[in-house]
């Protein structure tokens, strides 16, 4: 069976999650990866969106954060003060995932602005939810597309704290939890090296070469000791994501969210 | 649509009685969010006595309660987003407003490109699973219509400020912040130490808008209403507000749940005007009513892109439309 990129990186990133994890959701890949790992190996996953629904079971992946989706198959559903002030700030949830147009090599996140804050090239929608997901969670993944445009040497914003601007900021304030700790891109995944803080890839997907992810990467990209071979996904992860693509596309008309 | 705020006004004028409830009693002068002077209550709409809500047609209620200048929250949480009211406030052509939502998508975009305000306070502003909002974009890029100021905060800041605003507190605190560079652009935050335990702490001022408008399923002929679903922000917006305007699909006998079990109920005498209008979160959606129209939020994408269509889509769907 062959399998798209995105795939592999939406496989990649599903596996990384666990039964007993509780996940902070976004729309869109990270929606995609934890509904998988939901389907396949962890089954008693909790997942949780922004808009207060608690353990929902989408049998289809939202197009909005809101979905009456994800409300009819959630445990229960809260308000959004209440799930930022109990579940996020409380200390509630194991993992959240993030993105953004611009990740650096410490996992600082730009999801605000591209060029100065005052007179911006590109107006982003801004931090939502994922400013107090990276601190607030136990740990964040994050997952993006890799391209010179979008892991980048400085981000132009930061929105969204991964290890600071020089890799110490984060251990510097004291904040407990262990911000990023996974980088799925459509390449390779990325770990922290454990004194620099710095993303280094540790698995290539199959088919990518170090060159690439080279060229893709805007900074000085660093690879570990041991750089192993992303597992190629399984018949059983590719059937269980394009049947939960295929009923997302249905369910919205031409619109899919998914990848 | 002009004649329709004439209208709004001139009843306003006439402090008319309706029923038996005097809506213009409510009505004290706006007071913007953070210039309350030391000493003096904060909120006005504690005072006895509580005066219930009243039915009136969209029209009449966007005229008697949104003014020009004021600070706005239209919200609702991708569920029940108040379009029909957003699209009446264009109609009647309200501008210089401070417009307030978490999540600003197509109603704030629309409210945006019609010139309705100069400042925007917000958390996330994109087309849910689509892409950008791009009237705000050309707003905040280019000026146009005109120039919008913009006060940008995370959710978790939103949600905080809202429950501040509910709770009659000047600010709320939280643990937020932490390694961002918002704080160096938005000098509505600022970080305090914990006196106990001397954490450092993010305080944003209370979101207090002068009016809240919310779209709900159902209100009772006293005017309570029920939300049911995703409730977001709805309650604590329209506790922090100084009017309250609700739409609601319609008016049933009871939204009381067998003794008064768990449901999302704002009393009556929370609320200044209910309109009925059923539809009116479209293309949003009212669990249990119609279902998000997915497809319009794509097609907004290439409507929003460009200035000329952009026109030509208001001028056909909110100005041609009949004000309900």
């Amino acid at each position: 069976m062959s399998w798209s990129a995105s795939e592999m990186m939406t496989v990649a990133a599903a596996r990384a999650l666990a039964d007993d994890d509780v996940c902070f959701v976004g729309i869109g890949l990270p929606s995609a990866a934890c509904n998988l790992a939901r389907l396949t190996h962890a089954p008693r996953i909790t997942l949780v969106y922004e808009s207060g629904t608690l353990a929902t079971k989408p049998t289809v992946l939202p197009l909005s954060i809101g979905d009456g989706e994800l409300c009819e198959t959630a445990l229960t559903t809260v308000s959004v003060p209440e799930m930022f002030q109990y579940w996020l700030q409380g200390g509630r949830i194991t993992v959240g995932f993030l993105g953004g147009a611009q990740v650096d090599r410490y996992g600082n996140l730009n999801s605000t602005v591209i060029g100065p804050y005052g007179a911006p090239k590109v107006r982003l929608p801004g931090s939502g939810g994922a400013t107090e997901i990276a601190t607030a969670c136990r740990r964040t993944f994050i997952v993006m597309r890799h391209s010179p445009r979008a892991f980048v040497a400085e981000v132009d914003f930061l929105t969204s704290l991964g290890h600071g601007r020089t890799g110490r900021e984060r251990r510097a304030m004291g904040i407990q939890t262990e911000g990023p700790v996974l980088l799925v891109s459509d390449l390779c995944t990325m770990r922290p090296h454990p004194e620099t803080r710095e993303f280094e890839v540790t698995s290539l997907h199959p088919g990518t070469t170090r060159e690439q992810v080279v060229a893709q990467t805007g900074w000085p990209v660093q690879f570990a000791a041991v750089v192993e071979e992303t597992p190629a996904p399984t018949a059983t992860e590719l059937e269980t994501l394009r049947d939960l693509n295929a009923r997302t596309a249905a369910a919205h008309g031409q619109a899919s969210a998914a990848e | 649509m002009g004649t329709s705020r004439a209208a709004g006004r001139s009843l306003a004028r006439r402090r008319v009685r309706l029923s038996h409830i005097d809506v213009d009693n409510r009505l004290t002068p706006p007071i913007r969010p953070g210039t309350f002077p030391r000493g003096v209550p904060a909120r006005s709409r504690a005072v006895p006595p509580f005066a219930m809500s009243a039915f009136l047609p969209l029209a009449d209620a966007i005229a008697r309660l949104v003014r020009p200048g004021d600070a706005v929250a239209l919200e609702g949480f991708t569920h029940l987003i108040p379009f029909a009211a957003g699209h009446e406030i264009i109609r009647q052509g309200v501008t210089g407003l401070t417009l307030i939502r978490m999540t600003p998508d197509l109603v704030y975009d629309q409210m945006i490109g019609c010139g309705c305000a100069t400042k925007l306070v917000f958390s996330w502003g994109g087309n849910p699973g689509v892409g950008s909002l791009h009237r705000l974009r050309d707003a905040v890029e280019h000026q146009w219509p005109r120039p919008l100021e913009i006060e940008e905060h995370s959710h978790s800041a939103m949600a905080h400020a809202y429950a501040a605003g509910a709770a009659g507190m000047p600010s709320a605190f939280f643990r937020g912040y932490r390694g961002s560079d918002l704080p160096a652009v938005n000098p509505r935050i600022a970080f305090i130490d914990d006196p106990f335990t001397g954490e450092p702490l993010a305080v944003v001022p209370a979101l207090r808008p002068d009016v809240t408008i919310v779209h709900a399923q159902k209100a009772d002929r006293d005017g309570n209403v029920l939300v049911e679903g995703i409730v977001g922000v709805q309650k604590e917006a329209v506790l922090a507000a100084r009017r309250a305007l609700v739409t609601v699909e319609e008016v049933v006998d009871t939204v009381a749940k067998p003794g008064g079990q768990n449901a999302v109920v704002l009393p009556s005498w929370t609320i200044d005007a209910i309109a009925v209008v059923p539809g009116g979160a479209r293309p949003s959606y009212a669990h249990g009513y119609y279902a998000r129209d997915n497809a319009f939020y794509v097609a907004w994408d290439a409507i929003a892109r460009d200035r000329d269509r952009f026109r030509a889509w208001i001028d056909a769907n909110v100005h041609a439309a009949v004000a309900r």
